[in-house]
């Protein structure tokens, strides 16, 4: 089996978006075009479980066909990569069940196997997991609230390319943050294997009370279009997971 | 791919009394008490035809499936018990009609290895790191890593005294990224090391098992991981004869949990040698207070007869 990539944003914010297009349809866009669009929540520590202005959150990831996550700030580096494999998982599995239909008829899915079949497909599912590629673009809230919170998401991101790359599988990542100075989201740091070199270059913050998050979430999809459109001058033609 | 934390849990509340059917091996479990709840599921006391069992019951079908395959692997780790035993695996339609899957394991009884070590003594210390080096390096051997070892996911059994795995769902193959983890056992956090399945990724968090016993309420890390964990080893008295090999243990300096074991072997013996050669010298010491007694009593002997005389 050919291994392809699974390509992943994972949009860590604080608050409801305010300016711009719904960003739940913009990620479902997204899903659409292969990329899965995973939601971090941070709440306050003051803040009860589940606050008006997250609700958001879910409804994002849920048409990205991702996982959300509500969080508070102390456990947001194990929630962080816990995610991003839960969704990696998910997807796999998503491909893993579509196969399945076609073997089985339309309406058979992986709980309708006995368990003892079960295992052995999930086996399939997690060698996939382990040595398949990933592309993560990290779309980190900056606007004003974010204050005291960045500090916990660098050291999340950090830890995140820890645990990503203990895999077999390549991973590549990237860091936007938005809103931008003048387009919606920003550059913070490219496309690279590892995140160690963050601590320095993380963006400084951007004042304001706007979120377009959903303006942010689409500029952030083109960062994966470019990128395989330089790629495929280089290499003729990348297919991804879905032809693998 | 887990994290285990309190608002992480996937709680499932099944009443006293309820009767479990398992959907495709028609096996009926009467639920008696609740054990415990972890990442993944909670845990159940059952009985099946009169005999006690754990059930572990969820709603992720799929990270059950993943546990289920580990306990069959490790099963197959030729005559040795390392993880509970595997009696059934199903799924359960509940009258609400959700589905969940539930696996059915060996009942383990026993106490932690904190309450253990309290009530019999610290020597006993040296004997369950043996035991678990023991069955770590069996384990490794077979291909796997531990992965989530802590002092949650360790019981000890009485008589004869043992320590038994009775949670193994972090278990990865070796090589791979470590499946599930808890931050004060896992060296990533520590910043000393990867996350990579290694034999050395299980003896960090060994080290971290016996001193959670000594820190019942953990501790978190600072600007210099290293030297912080290095003090807090060198606090604890009664793990002052181990500090070598766990020190090396923290720096990832064993390659197998038998050069580990090797070790702390070295160290009982000598323990042991140095007590024996004690306890001779303090026979030696006895001497010249018997003569120094015997002599008393020879005066006051003659003082008896010298009375009598008189």
């Amino acid at each position: 089996m050919k291994k392809g990539t699974l390509k992943q944003i994972l949009l860590i914010t604080d608050g409801c978006s305010n300016k711009g297009e719904d960003p739940a349809a913009v990620a479902a866009l997204a899903n659409q075009q292969g990329i899965t669009v995973n939601v971090i929540g941070i709440l306050d520590d003051d803040q009860t479980e589940n606050p008006e202005g997250l609700e958001e959150v879910e409804e994002i990831a849920l048409s990205g066909g991702g996982v959300s996550q509500l969080v508070y700030k102390p456990s947001l580096s194990q929630t962080v990569q816990m995610v991003t494999k839960r969704a990696m998982t998910q997807t796999l599995q998503g491909f893993v069940n579509k196969e399945l239909k076609q073997i089985l008829g339309s309406n058979q899915s992986l709980e309708d196997l006995e368990p003892e079949k079960r295992g052995e497909i999930m086996e399939v599912v997690e060698d996939m997991g382990e040595t398949c590629d990933l592309e993560v673009l990290v779309l980190v809230d900056t606007s004003a609230s974010m204050h005291d919170k960045i500090e916990t998401v660098k050291e999340a991101l950090i830890d995140l390319s820890i645990s990503l790359n203990s895999r077999i599988g390549r991973n590549r990542f990237c860091i936007y943050s938005f809103p931008g100075k003048r387009k919606d989201i920003q550059k913070v740091f490219d496309w690279s294997p590892k995140l160690d070199a963050i601590s320095t270059v993380f963006p400084k913050l951007t004042s304001g009370g706007i979120t377009p998050t959903g303006p942010a979430i689409r500029e952030a999809m083109y960062q994966f279009g470019k990128k395989s459109l330089l790629r495929s001058f280089r290499y003729e033609d990348e297919p991804g997971i879905e032809e693998a | 791919m887990k994290m285990n934390q309190e608002s992480k849990k996937h709680d499932i509340y099944i009443k006293t009394g309820t009767t479990i059917k398992g959907k495709w091996h028609k096996k009926s479990y009467s639920i008696k008490k609740k054990l415990g709840s972890g990442a993944v599921g909670s845990v159940y006391l059952c009985e099946s035809n009169g005999r006690l069992a754990a059930l572990k019951i969820s709603e992720q079908g799929t990270s059950m499936t993943v546990e289920v395959n580990v306990l069959k692997s490790l099963q197959k780790v030729q005559g040795n018990r390392l993880g509970p035993y595997l009696l059934d695996v199903d799924d359960w339609i509940a009258p609400s009609g959700s589905m969940y899957s539930f696996y059915v394991m060996e009942y383990l009884q026993g106490e932690t290895m904190a309450s253990f070590i309290n009530r019999n003594g610290k020597e006993w210390i040296g004997v369950l790191m043996l035991q678990l080096l023991d069955d770590l390096g069996k384990l490794h051997e077979s291909g796997w890593v531990f992965g989530d070892l802590k002092t949650e996911n360790l019981l000890v059994l009485n008589s004869p005294p043992k320590v038994r795995w009775v949670d193994v769902g972090g278990t990865t193959q070796i090589g791979r990224a470590i499946k599930e983890y808890t931050e004060f056992y896992d060296r990533g956090y520590w910043g000393m090391g990867s996350r990579r399945a290694e034999p050395s990724y299980d003896l960090f968090a060994f080290v971290m098992v016996f001193l959670q016993v000594f820190y019942p309420n953990r501790f978190e890390k600072d600007a210099s991981p290293e030297k912080k964990l290095f003090k807090k080893i060198d606090d604890v008295k009664a793990l002052s004869i181990y500090r070598t090999p766990l020190k090396k243990a923290i720096q990832g300096k064993y390659l197998s949990s038998s050069e580990m074991k090797q070790d702390i072997t070295a160290i009982l013996y000598s323990v042991q040698k140095r007590t024996r050669s004690s306890r001779k010298s303090k026979r030696e010491s006895a001497a010249p207070f018997l003569i120094e007694a015997g002599g008393i009593s020879l005066l006051a002997a003659a003082f008896y007869f010298f009375s009598l005389l008189l």
